[in-house]
């Protein structure tokens, strides 16, 4: 190969300040060749963004500097450059991509201004010409209608498109190395698969060095060359792609692989238990119109929806954002209430009922929530999180603290930690917390919405695990909002897939998996990350393998 | 847009009509008897009650009420007890002075105030941040007349670059008309450039930490243009609307400014019309400043479309 | 499967209230803003005993005296002796200097009085806006037509209805603060009960009055704090500007702002009068200032967005 188009060697950067170590990242030794993705994977706080910053130049000013190493840039040493230097590279020679599509555009300038931002500033180019050339890349990104597009702004444009339009200014200047950072992670799942198409397909189109990181072993597989995988500010193995994921050598990244949870879900018996919940032709509506609002948008964010969910048994809501699915698990726990439709309860319709009446049945249906730093009250302790449900419905401070100590046992925390508070907890600690929480009410239904997402994938592994542990021993209903089709696989018995609302295709997990029905379901098939990686089916044979030992303990 | 705008003028109504409740209610419900005060010392009890009738107090509160705003609405705000003319004429002679004042206020302020909030911003942390930050607390300490009699002594005795106080109208040369009011308006200006520099401050600060302030650079841009083009554009909003809520500042301003510096203006007249108690004028006056207070903020809402496309109604 | 790893272990011990404190102490500006107001608070205090005459004595000999001026005066007994007029005496022969250490009593009042008073009134009408949706839009609509009338314009509306007092000067001052407060509090609320945390709670089964007890009004107590202090600051500059005007507190009442009320006349010839009071004036309401600033840093970061 000819000189790489990336070169670092030996990279430290220092954080300035105390935190919790010296350095974000030590000893980064890495190449991307011309024509070539290398993948940075690793877990939040392990360094991948501050390595991508410190190459771009654009490293927080006052609060981390490069202390040693050198990185080159097609041979160019840019550690010694000036920030006037470095600028002039930025956009010409090396680019970059971020993760939220939302926000990394200027809300108030017509996207088509912002591509030739990169124009203005590096080239000769008289307006006429730089529309000519935006209008141009605009198509070789494929976004539809460019002479439309160009004049519109941010939030008139899907996060897909507003992704486009951060490439098409990344690579309007066709730069050596183009660095994207986490581009895809804000997206949904099919949008995110037509993002890793389009890099692939811009890369290939001129040769372009790409520096891909990213969090899911998934986006790996389907898009690097070369794979870097990072801890806690290090470079813990890197290789060829099917090389690392294959036979990766270093335990940190078996680990990470293993956590991936599989497309093929396990073998489940069915569950015949009692019926816990059930809706019937349940409609969520928001917005009105009135005499003074004629125009008023009116959305249907749940119509139609049916379902149950036996005892024993986990039900998945899956779909995009936007589908509706946790406006379902919203109008279930009664946090909205339901425009029309039945909720029951052990065949009480709850949906249209006063929340005084309601208020003695809240303790049959609980909730986990989705961002487990805020679903703990910052200044109560753990104890007095966990006891204030029992306390409400009469159990005495002395019995609820005791099976407040019984249920951390159970989620695996130390029961002496109740005195502490939350923020003393990592986020993963916070969630099973949450559960216990949610135990303490002796609940018959748990709703889960997105209980993992914000979770790394190791810690997600382990929540999962939990969760299903604790539906075993207590016997619970569950219903489990989730938008990763992997996570539904294993752990849920049936699935309901939303779309705008709708359930389009309802059925036991391994049917759906096996033969989905609704075009949309395959849609969501196709584009999920990694799905037809062998070595992810040979995990998956050891995890069904693994399901059906009896006697696992508790 | 335009419907909008019907709907937010429409919104106003209740907002006015709470501020005329309030006034109206809040002057009947005092200790002292209006038509006492017209009838002045030495009259007596009929005579008094004569002027109840005429003033047609002792009717119904809620008719009361009904025949003031309707007086109110065709542009009649009364006669004064103390000037001994219509509410409407005594306003007539004194807006210009006032609106002079405010409109060199405004345009002091922004002016100044905008870039230093920029730079301090910029210099995040600097000593220029320092002193901008200082300085913006102590403009908001510092009693307006303290800075008017500062400023009096500093350049008009000490100096006598400018005359001490008193106004000129327009129209009696353009000249003497500025000169009187630069120190005025300088005083009048502090506390708002204090605010204004504050906001400006904070919101490109904010806005400066956002994702596509770091797209902007990744792209080589350089500096400047990042912070001109693409953060103060986003910044504008609080900053705008902190202009417009900051009109309540000045209008309290401009009372204490205009008898520190003897101006003839309405601040000046709502000082004479509380000391005379002379209720019809202080009613007016009142409701004059929050009228004018409401539409402005009217108008900065309506200013938001233009400053930012995802505002749309 | 093994016993489920930690994914990191559990954090060291508690934190200790008194670091709140120490982060507090930690602050330049409360600090200097609380030494300076506590030093104004003792002046007040010790006013008597602070080498001060009688603040509203007449003295027809000491007329307009200018700083440090030295004079002899004669007590009821006949007996002749010799004042120092540190700050200068006013028209009427009063003491400046008395005057202005008696001041910082009613001004401290003042301030603090319309904070509590204020903040009190706010906190409760905004969290029954906030919380129940029926008040929540009477409620509104009077505070937003009281917040269309500018506060120094009300507070001299209010201050022309009774006879003056310092009494009724605090309820004028207070009034066209308490829309503030209310819009505060109601604006917490509503994005305090979106917060999963409170929503847990609901489905906990918790009651509504200890549901606002418990997880919600504790979010409001810092921005409050921070908010009541500029309130104190702005309540003594109205109350100033209010007396300057001549229609805030008694003219016999020694305040900062009556003294330079006092001055503005022969302000030409002897600019002591308006400029002791007005460095006390402009210092206590910075050090108020100065302090709601070190606290919103300390307290509330997030605040600072607001203004």
């Amino acid at each position: 190969m000819a000189e790489p188009v990336l070169e670092i060697a030996n990279l430290a950067v220092a954080i300035n300040g105390s935190g919790d170590r010296p350095y974000a990242v030590r000893g980064i030794n890495l190449t991307v060749g011309a024509n070539e993705i290398v993948c940075v994977v690793g877990e939040s706080g392990s360094g991948k963004s501050v390595t991508a910053q410190a190459v771009m130049g654009l490293l927080p000013k006052n609060a981390m500097q490069v202390e040693t190493g050198s990185m080159r840039l097609q041979g160019e040493e840019l550690t010694t450059k000036s920030d006037v230097d470095l600028r002039a590279l930025r956009g010409t020679r090396m680019a970059m991509v971020f993760q939220e599509p939302m926000t990394a555009l200027n809300p108030v300038e017509r996207v088509g201004d912002q591509i030739a931002e990169v124009l203005e500033v590096h080239t000769d180019l008289d307006p006429k010409a730089r529309r000519e050339r935006v209008l141009e890349m605009m198509r070789a990104v494929h976004l539809p209608d460019p002479e439309q597009m160009i004049d519109a702004y941010p939030h008139q444009l899907s996060g897909g498109q507003r992704q486009r339009i951060m490439i098409a200014a990344a690579l309007v200047l066709d730069p050596a190395l183009l660095i994207a950072d986490e581009p895809t992670t804000a997206l949904d799942v099919t949008t995110q698969a037509q993002i890793l198409k389009l890099v692939k397909e811009m890369q290939g189109r001129k040769k372009t060095g790409v520096l891909f990181i990213t969090h899911d072993f998934g986006v790996v597989s389907e898009i690097a060359d070369r794979v870097v995988v990072m801890q806690m500010g290090r470079i813990v193995e890197q290789g060829p792609c099917e090389e690392v994921l294959r036979n990766p050598r270093e335990d940190y990244t078996r680990m990470l692989l293993a956590a991936v949870p599989s497309m093929t879900p396990p073998k489940r018996s069915p569950v015949s238990g009692p019926v816990v919940l059930q809706t019937e032709k349940l409609f969520k509506t928001y917005g009105k119109r009135s005499l003074f609002q004629p125009r008023a948008r009116i959305v249907n964010a749940v119509s139609d929806v049916s379902l149950t969910v036996r005892r024993g048994e986990t039900l998945g809501i899956v779909g995009e954002s936007g589908s509706g699915k946790s406006t379902v698990a919203r109008c279930v726990a009664r946090l909205v209430e339901a425009t029309s439709g039945a909720i029951r309860i052990d065949d009480v319709d709850i949906a249209s009922m006063k929340e005084a009446k309601f208020r003695p049945m809240r303790r049959r249906v609980q909730f986990i929530f989705q961002d487990p730093y805020r679903s703990l009250n910052p200044r109560r302790t753990v104890g007095e999180a966990i006891i204030e449900g029992p306390m409400n419905f009469g159990l005495g401070r002395k019995e609820a603290l005791q099976r407040a100590r019984d249920l951390m046992a159970v989620v695996h925390l130390s029961p002496d930690a109740i005195d502490r508070y939350p923020h003393q907890f990592s986020g993963g600690q916070r969630q099973r917390i949450c559960i216990a929480r949610a135990l303490a009410m002796e609940p018959e239904l748990l709703i889960g919405d997105e209980p993992v997402s914000a979770l790394d994938v190791s810690v997600q592994d382990q929540v999962l695990k939990l969760l299903d542990e604790v539906r075993r021993r207590f016997d619970l209903a569950v219903l489990f909002i989730t938008h990763d089709l992997r996570v539904a696989a294993q752990v849920c018995d049936r699935i309901a897939v939303m779309q705008r609302g709708f359930i389009v295709e309802q059925g036991t997990t391994s049917e759906v998996f096996a033969a989905p029905r609704h075009e949309y379901t395959r849609a969501l098939f196709d584009a999920a990350p990694g799905r037809n990686r062998e070595f992810f089916a040979a995990k998956a044979a050891d995890m069904a393998a693994e399901a059906v030992v009896p006697g696992r303990p508790h | 847009m335009y419907g909008y705008l019907f709907r937010r003028l429409l919104g106003t109504i209740p907002v006015m009509l709470v501020v005329a409740v309030f006034i109206f209610l809040m002057l009947r419900l005092t200790p002292s008897d209006p038509a006492a005060i017209i009838a002045g010392d030495n009259a007596t009890t009929e005579q008094v009650a004569q002027i109840r009738g005429q003033l047609g107090l002792n009717r119904p509160m809620i008719e009361q009420f009904f025949i003031w705003s309707g007086n109110v609405l065709s542009g009649d705000f009364g006669e004064s007890f103390f000037f001994k003319k219509t509410v409407a004429a005594l306003i007539g002679e004194r807006i210009e002075p006032t609106l002079s004042l405010a409109l060199f206020t405004i345009l002091i302020a922004v002016l100044v105030a905008v870039p230093l909030g920029v730079l301090a911003a910029h210099r995040h942390g600097s000593w220029i941040d320092r002193i901008v930050m200082g300085f913006s607390v102590l403009g908001f300490s510092v009693p307006v007349f303290v800075v008017g009699y500062l400023l009096i002594y500093l350049f008009a005795i000490w100096l006598n670059w400018l005359p001490v106080q008193g106004y000129q109208r327009i129209a009696e040369g353009v000249g003497g008309w500025m000169q009187r009011l630069i120190l005025p308006s300088l005083t009048l200006s502090v506390i708002y450039i204090a605010l204004i520099a504050r906001m400006t401050r904070t919101s490109v600060l904010e806005v400066l930490s956002e994702d596509y302030i770091r797209t902007a650079r990744a792209k080589g841009q350089n500096e400047r243009v990042v912070l001109f083009r693409h953060a103060l554009r986003n910044a504008a909003v609080p900053i705008v609307t902190v202009i417009g809520l900051g009109v309540a500042l000045l209008i309290g301003g401009v009372v204490v400014t205009e008898s520190v510096f003897t101006i003839p203006g309405l601040g000046r007249l709502t000082v004479d019309a509380v000391l005379a108690r002379d209720y019809p004028t202080i009613q007016a006056v009142i409701l004059l400043f929050s009228f004018v207070y409401v539409m402005i903020n009217l108008a900065v809402d309506m200013l938001y479309t233009l400053l930012d496309p995802r505002i749309r109604y | 499967m093994a016993d489920v790893i930690l994914d990191t272990p559990i954090a060291a011990a508690p934190v200790k209230p008194s670091a709140a404190f120490r982060n507090l102490a930690r602050n330049p500006g409360i600090m200097f803003g609380g030494a300076v107001i506590a030093i104004v608070v003792l002046m007040g205090l010790l006013a008597p005993w602070l080498g001060t005459i009688d603040p509203t004595a007449i003295s027809p000999i000491a007329r307009n005296k200018i700083p440090g001026a030295e004079f002899f005066q004669r007590t009821d007994t006949g007996e002749r002796i010799k004042m120092i007029a540190l700050f200068g005496t006013d028209g009427l022969g009063r003491d400046i200097y008395s005057r202005v250490v008696y001041g910082a009593r009613v001004s401290l009042l003042v301030g603090v009085s319309v904070a509590l008073i204020s903040v009190a009134c706010g906190l409760l009408i905004g969290v029954l806006a906030g919380f129940f949706r029926i008040f929540d839009a009477i409620i509104m609509r009077i505070m937003d037509g009281l917040m269309a009338i500018p506060a120094i314009l009300l507070a001299i509306a209010m201050v022309s209805l009774f006879r003056s007092s310092v009494l009724t000067v605090i309820i004028a001052i207070t009034v066209p603060q308490i829309p503030g407060v209310v819009r505060l509090v109601r604006s917490i609320v509503l994005s305090v009960r979106e917060e999963p945390y409170v929503e847990a709670a609901v489905t906990l089964g918790t009651s509504t009055p200890k549901l606002l007890w418990r997880h919600v009004l504790p979010n409001t107590f810092a921005p409050i704090i921070v908010q009541g202090t500029f309130i104190c600051a702005s309540a003594i500059l109205i109350e100033a500007i209010l007396s300057f005007l001549g229609i805030g507190v008694p003219p016999e009442v020694p305040t900062w702002g009556n003294i330079m009320a006092e001055g503005r006349q022969v302000f030409s010839l002897f600019p002591h009068n308006i400029i002791y009071p007005g460095v006390f004036l402009a210092m206590t309401i910075l050090a108020v200032n100065v302090l709601g600033d070190g606290l919103r840093d300390t307290l509330d970061p997030k605040m600072a967005k607001r203004v």
